[in-house]
Formats: structure tokens, sequence, C-alpha cells
């Protein structure tokens, strides 16, 4: 702790900090634009000047820069000092001589850092009248737009992209006051973080394009807390809704999960909730009809029914899963995994919730300090993970640093301190990741073969754990390398998950962190998962999948309630259609319109993520509760759209669930893994100063004309029985609760703040955890002990020419609900075969390929891999066009 | 004077030859690399470190810096690793040639230099960074290297000690600002060339984030002497003139009858060093005022000139002696379009770091040319004053924009009737649009 004196005012601050960081944690406003919690100080921009005093008889002081001077006890500063005052209120003039002051026009405005600081400083009129630079914007993809005029050059786009997420198709050209931040020529930016960039950016330079043609004013949009559906990270998303449409997710901060970040298909993977074809209105044999009709008609097909068994969801909520569980009975409820997914998630729960080793938070994974990923390429099955990863890497500078006695937050010294050097991080996987660049050595192997090295590494670092017969020499060398980092390490995380498909390899990464936790307590351990509530569906304990589709196709069961699944992604083909050939009833709950809902005899529209409430449990066990942004049925009384668990209420008939909160108890009740759920976030009867939280920022404008084109006669807003907030700007809104609960903040906003920058009022300290506490309730605490696991598997072998399938994991288009959002099929490769190059010979590829794979064929264009191993293929794992791929599938592969 | 005694009171210039420079066995024949072997055979790099440091060689790329304190800042010990010597040769500065004249006219001297410094210091790769256009310099420095490497004065194991050092010539890609070591240890990495952020000083962090020291061509040419004839007699070549030692390279350019290169005793007055050395001004042309040492120092006016020109002295007078090579400006010039030159030059030469120095040097060079085509705003005046304030030092980054703002704050402190001449008693901010389209401005090419 340091004590440092403020315009006469003596505070306490921790001296680690520099001056700039400790007076925001002050809650003492001093402008900046290049800093940022997360990239630290850099001294570009020069707003946050104040006055700097020798001791407190120096009356002359001079000008420091406070985000490049440490916080140091004794500091005598003076933020109110004319001369700062003047200085600062320049620096904003000086921007102004080139920024356009298109505010109208400009898509920034009304959530703009620049807007803000202008205001803060004061400055408002300026005398420069000359002629100001002009520039040619970028077609940046479909993702981000580019208006360089607005650029005020605080150089935070290109520190973000390229130093913080590794990027390297941004950069800055040109030099004086002609500084131009682009790519050397048009195109889509590759980076999958690429969608921060437009929080990042102070002003309107990168801006959202998804947002563009649907634009609205942040404060014309209603928000909720929400929750990233599109893995299992589970970070925490803003999304604005305008008219019945979801039209921007903005970055929810999470102190522990994704802090300010999101990766680009979280972001800019939404459209799916707003595509016309969705099924929005009850159907009964392809028949519109009222939502009681159809839901009458499913009641007689139950009652009807020999017997009716369910199929549940990893992407639906607890309480819809739960529900279905209830309608059917535990015994009747089968999992919405693939049968041998299923598997993988269980395991992943035994290993991270019953062994010792629990599943480190996103903020641990960045003080990682030596990592191995094990089969599994993170930046497509969990983004925002790799992204930490990233940091993990750099973080060396911050020792290095330390060393010379150099800040953490001098940013351009962690640079040249650190140079090209890193914490080792070791990447070992079917195929080449995106992750490769930052690793210190790579392994491309078959899963069997990952595993192998993986139990390797175990038996090198404990040799009480299963050795690993008849290993190779280099393999051997490989491990020992391998174990001799993570042994040195004192954080060593070991990242891996169910997207190599492989029970080995998980059982292998459980052993290497058990190993290294029996002597390093700070030992980490992340296991990516298929889906966002893959957790939440496994607690449940269902029956594997294979057993639903078996029971009907024997006919022990003849009617199939699907919850928010889509079968032809989760079995075979063959078998799918034997069984469903069998059913009388289908009768399908989903919000999406998929092969499955085509094939429903009653098809019950649900709310999307977007449109209800619910929760969800991310990788590490953390219950998380995503609450509905707006009520559909407000815009168009013909919706029908209610969230999974309601239609599942109404149909089992009872009236024991009327509200959310019924739901989860039950839940948490029948269900003891569950408990913890409740406490995910308050319930409904939450109130501060006796008001509910108002969704709508209080400026929301428009209301009265909204449904004027219906009736000019405004109704009653939709009312929320289920929770603590207001589809409404009446409620409570201001910040005189800083510390409310976290859960509850359905956007960034405090005065004078109105841009993203406005959480670090929110915050313990700037960059830290929320005040409130950071959302969610861990379900698991790690701890327990338990044996290393001991099959070690055979190496894999080719076999000729039934070549091994290999899924391949991809960003963007494998997504189920994401690759339905046309910006983001936009992105999307087109799906293709991967061959190793030693077998493009012997297959005859040349171009394309014709891949023949359980009874199907599909004639793919081909590309030609130098790390896939010989004998396998990959395939991008659910893409359209791409049958479900059961784990050691082959193929037969020919010239096309 | 025989070449011996002229080297003991011109050490840096007496055997310069542009036409055809010393080659290794001249050069030896002529006293060089007495004082590398000497360095390596008799003293240990302390000893080295520490005869420097007596010498009181204060840094003669402008800012003064005693040498051999720069030196004591780097860690030293078998453990240190790889640290790196590079010499600042990006002569850049406007009006400054006296490094080329060392590195084209005697390129051993800076060769042996080098090697000297870095056995003091325990380099183990030094680099020689060096403006591009001196492509005359970098073909005879390259020589010269390949020569003494060839004699085993360079590279592995040095005239048999066991020691190993080599030394590159690395050409610039031509911007002022590497001058400034921070951004020149950047450029040599292959980066931008903005400077960085101090601490960790480059002794400590710099280049490829190991231990580095960056000297001045002409300082590092002094070494070898100072190693050889000691520290009092390099004190003692200025004569009692200041109370710095050694000689300096100084110069004229401008109107001046003989425009060049002079090595005299530190502390010289200006005077001398115009009128005797540089012939006075040209006929016709009486002299308005003069630039000490580069662009970026405040001008000093005629009464001036008996000043001693060593870096306490001209500071004292309100400037800095910088490079120490005169500009003298001639009562034909007008200062307005003067100083517009010069932060012409400064508003291009911004890395585009800083928001000071980005956005208000090109402004403040929009009010020169509006009072130079006598468009200006009376309110242009106070701007450019306000200016020379929020660009000053502490505001920016590093020392360019306040270096840039040294001749324009002199400049209206002096002439400021000049100034004044340049606003047009009809304008008005109204006037401004029309202003931009009659004038010309929009096609303006800086900034």
């Amino acid at each position: 702790m340091a004590t440092i004196h403020v315009d006469g005012k003596q505070y306490e601050v921790d001296g680690a900090d520099n001056l700039l960081q400790a007076c925001l944690n002050l809650g003492l406003d001093i402008p900046y634009f290049c800093w940022h919690p997360a990239l630290g100080s850099v001294g570009a921009c020069r707003q946050c000047a104040v006055k700097s005093y020798r001791d407190e008889n120096d009356t002359q002081g001079r000008i420091v820069m406070s985000c490049m001077t440490p916080a140091s006890n004794g500091t005598y500063i003076s933020i109110g000092d004319e001369e700062a005052k003047d200085f600062r209120a320049s620096v904003v003039e000086f921007l102004m001589t080139n920024h356009p002051h298109d505010c109208p026009v400009c898509e920034e405005g009304g959530h703009c850092h620049l807007q803000d600081m202008t205001v803060m400083t004061g400055h408002h009129s300026r005398s420069y009248r000359f002629e100001k630079r002009t520039h040619l914007n970028q077609d940046l993809g479909p993702f981000i737009g580019h208006e360089m005029n607005r650029c005020i050059s605080c150089y935070r786009c290109v520190r973000y992209y390229k130093d913080y997420a590794g990027g390297d198709d941004l950069g800055v050209f040109g030099a004086a006051a002609n500084v131009y931040f682009g790519r050397v020529e048009d195109g889509a930016l590759e980076s999958e973080f690429s969608g921060n960039l437009t929080e990042v950016c102070p002003t309107g330079v990168f801006t959202d394009k998804t947002h563009s043609e649907r634009y609205t004013r942040k404060w014309d949009m209603q928000y909720a807390p929400s929750v990233c559906a599109s893995c299992a990270v589970g970070c925490n998303v803003s999304p604005g809704e305008r008219y019945g449409e979801i039209r921007r997710i903005e970055n929810r901060y999470h102190g522990d999960l994704n802090g300010y970040f999101l990766c680009d298909r979280g972001r800019f993977g939404y459209g799916y909730t707003n595509l016309k074809d969705r099924p929005r209105q009850a159907q009964v044999n392809g028949q519109t009809v009222a939502g009681d009709v159809a839901v009458a008609a499913a009641r007689t097909a139950i009652n009807g029914a020999k017997k009716t068994i369910a199929i549940g969801s990893p992407r639906a909520s607890v309480e819809a899963n739960f529900a279905l569980r209830e309608l059917v009975g535990a015994a009747n409820f089968h999992d919405g995994h693939a049968t041998a997914e299923g598997a993988l998630v269980q395991l992943a729960l035994t290993i991270v919730r019953d062994g010792p080793v629990r599943a480190s938070t996103i903020t641990e994974i960045e003080n990682a300090d030596a990592v191995l990923v094990l089969g599994e390429d993170v930046t497509a099955t969990a983004p925002r993970i790799a992204l930490a990863l990233r940091q993990a890497a750099r973080g060396k500078g911050q020792a290095l640093a330390a060393e010379k006695k150099v800040a953490e937050w001098q940013t351009i010294a962690l640079a040249d301190l650190l140079q090209r050097d890193s914490y080792p991080v070791f990447v070992a996987s079917v195929d080449a990741t995106r992750l490769d660049d930052i690793a210190r050595d790579t392994v491309r192997a078959a899963p069997e073969d990952l595993a192998r090295l993986g139990f390797a590494v175990a038996h090198a670092l404990d040799a009480s754990s299963p050795a690993v017969a008849g290993l190779d020499a280099q393999t051997a060398e490989r491990a020992k390398t391998i174990a001799d980092a993570l042994a040195q390490a004192k954080r060593p995380l070991i990242v891996s998950g169910t997207g190599a498909g492989s029970a080995a390899v998980m059982q292998a990464a459980a052993n290497i962190a058990w190993a290294l936790n029996a002597k390093n307590a700070d030992t980490g351990l992340v296991l990516t998962l298929p889906e966002a509530n893959s957790y939440g569906l496994a607690l449940l304990e269902p029956q594997p999948l294979a057993a639903a589709l078996a029971a009907l196709e024997r006919g022990e069961a003849d009617t199939l309630v699907v919850l928010e699944n889509d079968l032809e992604r989760r079995a075979p083909k063959a078998a799918l259609d034997a069984a469903l050939a069998k059913v009388k009833n289908l009768i399908v709950i989903d919000h999406t319109a998929t092969p499955t809902t085509e094939r429903a005899q009653v098809v019950l529209p649900a709310a999307t993520v977007f449109e209800g409430d619910g929760t969800l449990i991310n990788y590490e066990g953390r219950a998380q509760r995503h609450f509905q942004v707006f009520d559909p049925t407000y815009y168009d009384s013909k919706i029908g759209l209610v969230e999974s668990w309601r239609w599942l209420a109404n149909l089992e008939g009872e009236s024991r669930w009327k509200i959310l909160d019924d739901m989860t108890a039950a839940a948490a009740t029948a269900v003891p893994a569950l408990a913890g759920i409740v406490a995910a976030a308050p319930n409904a009867a939450f109130r501060i100063d006796g008001l509910k939280i108002a969704r709508e920022p209080h400026r929301y404008s428009g209301r009265t004309a909204m449904r004027a084109n219906q009736s000019v006669h405004e109704p009653r807003q939709p009312q929320d029985a289920d929770t603590a907030l207001n589809f409404s700007m009446e409620g409570y809104n201001g910040v005189g609760s800083l510390d409310r609960p976290s859960e509850l903040l359905p956007y960034a906003w405090a005065p004078g703040w109105n841009s993203p920058q406005a959480w670090n009022k929110f915050q313990q300290e700037v960059g830290g955890n929320l005040r409130g506490g950071n959302p969610g309730k861990l379900l698991f605490a790690g701890g327990a002990t338990r044996a290393y696991f001991g099959d070690v598997p055979a190496a894999f072998a080719p076999a000729g020419n039934a070549y091994r399938v290999l899924s391949l994991h991809l960003h963007f288009g494998g997504d189920e609900l994401s690759s339905r959002a046309p910006p983001v099929r936009e992105r999307a490769l087109p799906a293709f075969v991967a061959i190793a190059r030693a077998d493009l010979a012997k297959t005859g590829a040349n171009g394309h390929a014709t891949v023949n794979i359980d009874g199907q064929s599909l004639r793919l264009p081909t590309r030609v891999s130098d790390t896939l191993p010989a004998g396998t293929i990959g395939l991008p794992a659910g893409f359209a066009g791409i049958p479900y791929l059961a784990d050691g599938v082959v193929a037969t592969v020919t010239g096309a | 004077m025989s070449l011996e005694q002229e080297l003991l009171v011109r050490p840096l210039t007496a055997r310069v030859n542009l036409a055809a420079p010393q080659d290794l066995r001249a050069y030896e024949a002529s006293g060089g690399y007495v004082a590398l072997r000497k360095a390596l055979k008799e003293l240990s790099p302390a000893d080295v470190q520490s005869r420097v440091k007596d010498s009181n060689l204060r840094g003669r790329g402008g800012a003064g810096f005693p040498t051999g304190v720069k030196w004591g800042l780097v860690p030293m010990g078998a453990d240190a690793g790889v640290k790196y010597l590079v010499c600042n040769a990006d002569e850049m500065e406007p009006g400054t040639f006296k490094d080329r004249l060392l590195m084209e006219g005697a390129p051993h001297q800076l060769v042996e230099a080098m090697i000297v410094a870095a056995y003091a210091i325990g380099a183990t790769t030094g680099y020689i960074f060096l403006r591009g256009e001196y492509v005359l310099a970098a073909e005879r420095l390259n020589k010269a290297l390949a020569e003494a490497r060839a004699a085993g004065l360079l590279g592995k194991n040095i005239l048999g000690t066991g020691w190993d050092y080599d030394c590159f010539v690395h050409t610039g890609a031509g911007r002022y600002i590497c001058g400034e070591e921070t951004a020149l240890i950047n450029s040599l990495e292959g980066r931008r060339a903005n400077p960085r952020a101090k601490p960790p000083f480059p002794q400590i962090a710099g280049a490829w984030g190991r231990p580095t020291v960056v000297n001045n061509v002409e300082s590092l040419c002094n070494i070898a002497p100072i190693i050889v004839n000691g520290a009092d007699w390099f004190k003692g070549l200025s004569q009692g003139k200041s109370k710095d030692g050694g000689t300096k390279l100084y110069g004229v350019s401008g109107r001046a009858r003989r425009t060049g290169v002079y090595e005299l005793p530190i502390g010289t007055s200006a005077r001398e060093i115009l009128e005797e050395h540089g012939g006075g001004m040209k006929d016709g042309y009486r002299l308005k005022c003069w630039l000490p040492g580069g662009a970026s120092t405040d001008f000093l006016m005629p009464e001036h000139l008996d000043l001693a020109m060593d870096f306490d002295t001209i500071a004292k007078a309100g400037s800095r002696m910088g490079t120490g090579l005169l500009t003298v400006v001639d009562h034909t010039q007008n200062m307005v379009s003067v100083v517009r030159n010069l932060e012409e030059f400064f508003a291009r030469e911004s890395c585009g770091w800083c928001t000071p120095c980005r956005d208000g040097l090109p402004w403040s060079v929009k009010m020169l040319r509006a009072l130079e085509d006598r468009r200006g705003h009376a309110d242009d005046l106070v701007e450019l004053e306000r200016l020379t304030r929020l660009l000053g030092p502490g505001r920016t980054f590093c020392a360019h924009a306040p270096g840039a703002m040294e001749p324009l704050q002199s400049a209206l402190k002096f002439f400021r009737a000049e100034f004044e001449a340049g606003v047009s008693p009809t304008a008005t901010r109204v006037d401004a649009v029309q202003d931009l389209a009659q004038t010309g401005v929009l096609d303006a090419k800086v900034a």
C-alpha cells in the first residue's frame, strides 16, 4: 500500500499501480485514451496529464502522465490544477483538428469514449481553421466497419490486435499526422477476436458491421444480462434489442471469465435468432395453430402413447432439460449429445468435479506459466480460452519486468524485455491449430498417439502413473521435455477436452494435471466441452442417446419428445432414420428450423437464449443465469415463443412451476448436484430501493410510437414475473448501487461513462473483479482424491485404404446456431476434406475427392495438409454437408 | 607539424582524408590500433571505463551526457550475457555534417573506437546505425571493418586474447527520429522507429531486450586517443576555453564564406568559429541570428557570438549547443519562412506516437504558412505561443516536439514583429473556408 495525496486529500492505494489506475480505483475521474485496463500504459495520447509535486511545499509542480507514473508512497498530485486541466482540454483539441465531428451519423455516438472524454475535459470550441487530413477506408470483411477519418491514433487497435490477440493482419502504416491503422489491402480481418476492436477503439473507426444495417443508438436498445451460448466457456454478454430483433452483442464484463473480450463467433453469431424462417408459432402436422392447441395435441399424443421417451439438449437450459426429465421420468430421459460425446462429457465431469484439480478460470489461465494443450484446437472449441492462453505465453514479460524492477503496467517496456520469448506452450493436436504461433513445440498425431504422449508426460512426472508400453524414442524425449517444463513452472496448466473425441486423451490430460498437482497446488486444468450447457445436461444423468434410438427401433416406445436438438447432428443417419421411422408422434421443442423439426408432428416454438430465462453451466461448473432480453409477443401477438421449460410446464399440466424460480428450485431440489443453481443469480423478488431493474437505459426513446403501425394505443409494457428485471426504462437504472449483484447488470453505463469503459466503474479495482461479485455460482470444488486413469491405448496404425476420420474444429461454420447467422456464413469456409500429403497420391484426390462414410458418399474439395497424420483424413465437424462423424469412424477416399 | 603532433592537437581530424582515407596499414602506421592493443593487453574493461570517466568526455550527439557515466550503468560481470554497442551514425540533424566527415575521411578511427568501447562495456556485437544516404561512408566503413576482421582485430579471439566481438554497419531507412536512441534501437530491431518508454534505459534493456549503449560517432572517435594519451591530455585539449575537455567538431552552414567543419578546442567562441574559420558572412549579407547546433536549438542573436560554444555556456544563454554546427540566418531571410521551413521538417519527421507532437506540429505549420502568406489571424501568434508550451518538455513522449519548439519560441521572442506582419488586417475566422480554397493550403503536402 502507498499513501498518495490528490488535490489535498490523502488516500491509501496500491503502490504497484500507476497513478491513473490508482485514481480510477478511488473513483476519481481522469480522462484517458491509449491506456486500457487490459492493455496497460504506453503514454501515447497524453490525455491523462496531472500536476505532480515534489512534496507538500512544492507549489510549482510539473505536468506528468498519470498512466506512466507510479503511485509511489508520498506522491502529491493535482487533477484539478488549472495548467493540467488546460493541457487535457488541449489534447482533445489536438485530436479534434482531424476528427470529423460526425457524431450525428457515427455509429459510435452514444457509447463513444471520445465523446465521454471530450465532455470530461471540458473542451468545446477550437480555433483550428485549417483542413483535416482524410483517409481511404478499407473493407475489413462482414464483421467490422472501418472509418479511419475518425481515428485519434491512440494505437489501442494494433496493441490489442497484434500484441494481445496475436493477429498479424492489422498494422500501423505511415508516420507523423498520417498514421493509418488497417490492413495491407482490403479483406476480412483474420483474427477470431477481431470484434473486440469495436470496443477497444475509443471512437468510431472500428464499428460492428452486423449492427450497421439495423442500427440503433445504445440508449435506444433494451438489454439483459446474458450468457453466450456458442461454446461452454459461458462468456457474459449484453445483447441489445429493438423492434423485436437482436441488434448487437457487446461484452458484459466478468472478472473471472471473459474480462473485456469476446470471440467473433459469440459476438457476431447472434443472427440465427433474427431469422425469418424460425418457428415462431406452434405447428401440428404442418399447420400453424395456437399454442394451447399444440399443447393439447402433444398431451393427447403422450397420453395415448405406448411409451414416451425424451431426448434433452446440451444447448438448452438446465430448467428446460429438467422439466423434460420430469415429464417422461429419469429412466426415459436421454442425452442430447451424441452417444460417445455424452460419455466424454460424463468423463469430463468425473475429472473436474470428482478429481483433485478443478477447472481453471480464464484469469487463472492467463496467469499460467507453462501450458500443454492436448488434443484440442481451442480457438475453435473454446475460443476465449485461446485468447487467454496467448496472455499466459506473454506473461513472461511481467516476470522479466519484475527482475528489472519495471512496473507490470509498462507495456512497451514489457514487450521490449520479452522480445520473442514467452512462457512455454506445447500444442499437441490432430492437425495444425490457430495457437501454433505461440507454441514452443507442436505435435501432430492421431488421438491414440496424443493420449500416449500425454500418458508418457504424466509418467515422467510421477512414476506411479501408468507407463506407456512401446513408446518410440522421439515421443519419450518430447514427453520428458514437456514434463520438465511443466514441473519447473509455478502455475502449470493442462488444456484438453472433448474435441479430439477421445476418452484416452482426456484421461491422459487428467493424469498429467494430477501428477503435477501432487507437488504443486497451483496446477490448472481445463477441459473444453461440446456445447454451452453440456454439464447442465450431464448433471441430470441422462440415458445414452443410443438407448433412445434402440428403444424406438425396437418399438418399446412410440412417442418421442425432442428438446432443442437436431438429431441429425447427433447420430448416424441410418440409425436415426430407422428409429424415427417407428415413431408415432414426434414432438419437437426448438427455436430453430432443423431437419428434426421438419419431421415433427408437433412443433412448439421455443425462445432462444435471448428470448428466455434459464441457467447454463459452463466448463468450470459455473451456473450462470441468462435473462430474457425482450418479449417478442409485444411486437406481434401472433408470436407464440416461450421458453422450452414453460412449454414443458404447460405440457406437464400441473401448476407447480409458475415462474422461473419455481423451475430452478425444483431442479435444485430434485438433483443434489444442481443445488447451487438457485444461487446463480438473485431471484424474481430481488429489488433495489424497492424497484425492479430496468432493461432499458433511462434515455430510451420512441416507446409510445413503437407499435403505432399496429395501433395508436400503447399497450402496457410486458410484465416479467420471472425475474427482477423490467421490460422498461422504468425501474432502477442508476449507479447509486455500484455493488448491486453483477448478475443483474444489463449493460455498461455510469454517469459520464457511456462507452464500454463504464465497466471500470463497477469493478473493485479497474480490470479486476466486479464489486457485486463475479456472476454465477461455482458448483464444483475439486480437491477430491482420485486414482490415475490406466487405460493407455495402443498406437494408431494406418489401415490401408480405410482412413480414420478425424473431426476438425473450425471457429466459424461448425457451430449449429452461429453458422446460421449470415455474416458468420460469409466468413466460414465451404466444407472440405483434409488429406495428408503422404496419402495424396494413394487416394488419387486431385482438387476434389469422394469420401465414402457410413454408407454416404460425399464429393468435397480437398485441402492438402502437411500436418495431418498419414492414414487419417480430416472433416470439418458440424459443417453443412458433413454428416455426423462417429468417433473412430473410417472412410474410403477416391479421386472425384 | 607532423601527423603525430597534429594528432595531439586535432585527434579527430588529423587523419581525415576524404579523397583517400587511410587503409589499415596506413592507419596502424600513424598510431592506429595502439589504443586497442593497449586496452586489451594492459587494461581491464573497468580501467578503460574509468579512463573515459576521468576524461569527462561528454556525448557529442547533442545532449552532452558524460560517456563514462553512460557506460557505468551497464551490468558487468561474467554472467551479464549478450550486450550491444550501437554507434548512432544516423546524422539527420539539419545543418549537421560532422560525423560524415569522420566516417568518410577516417573510417578506421571509428572501427577501433567501437572495439575499445565494446571491450569496456563487454559488448558482444556492435552496430553502426548509419544514415541511409551516407553511401560512401557505408562503403568505407565496411571496407575498414573487413580489413580489421582479416587482421584479427575483429571477430573471434581478437588479438589472441580469447575475446570475441564483431561489428556491423546497418543503414537506416531515413527517419530523423532514429537519432533518438530508443527509436534507433526499435528501428535496428526492424520495428517502427517510435521512441521507447524509459525506464528501463537502454543500458539495462535496449536492443532485443539486452543491455545496450548508444554512442555518437564523434564521441566514440575520442575514445582511442583518450586511452593512448590519457584523461589529462584530453582535458587539456580545450585550452582552458571550457571546463569541458577535448576538441569539438564545429561547423557553419548558411550564407557564410567558408562553410564546413573545423576541429577546435571545445569552448571556442561562436565568433571565432564563424568569423575566423567560417570566414564570416558572405559579401552583402549581414548576420541576423543563428542556431548553435541544429534545427532543434533556440535561435541566438549576433550579440551572443562571443559566448563559448560549450554545453553549459550555451544552455545558460537560453539555447543548447546541440551538435555544435552553426546555422546562420542572414538579413534577407524572413523569420516566419525560416521557422516554417523548420517546423515542416519536424512535423513530417514526427513518429506519430503522441498527440501533441503528431497533431500540434502540423497545426503550427499551417499557421506559419498563413502568416508567411500574410493571411494570418491575430490569434495565430497567441496560438503559436500556446503551442510552444503545450509541446514543451514533459508534455510529449520524447524530446522531438520540445526540440521543434525551441526555434519557434526563440523566433517569436526575438522577431515578433515579423510574425505580426503576417497577420492580415481583414482576416477573420469567417474567411477561413475561403482561405483554404484560395491559397492552395488544401494541396499542401505536409501534414
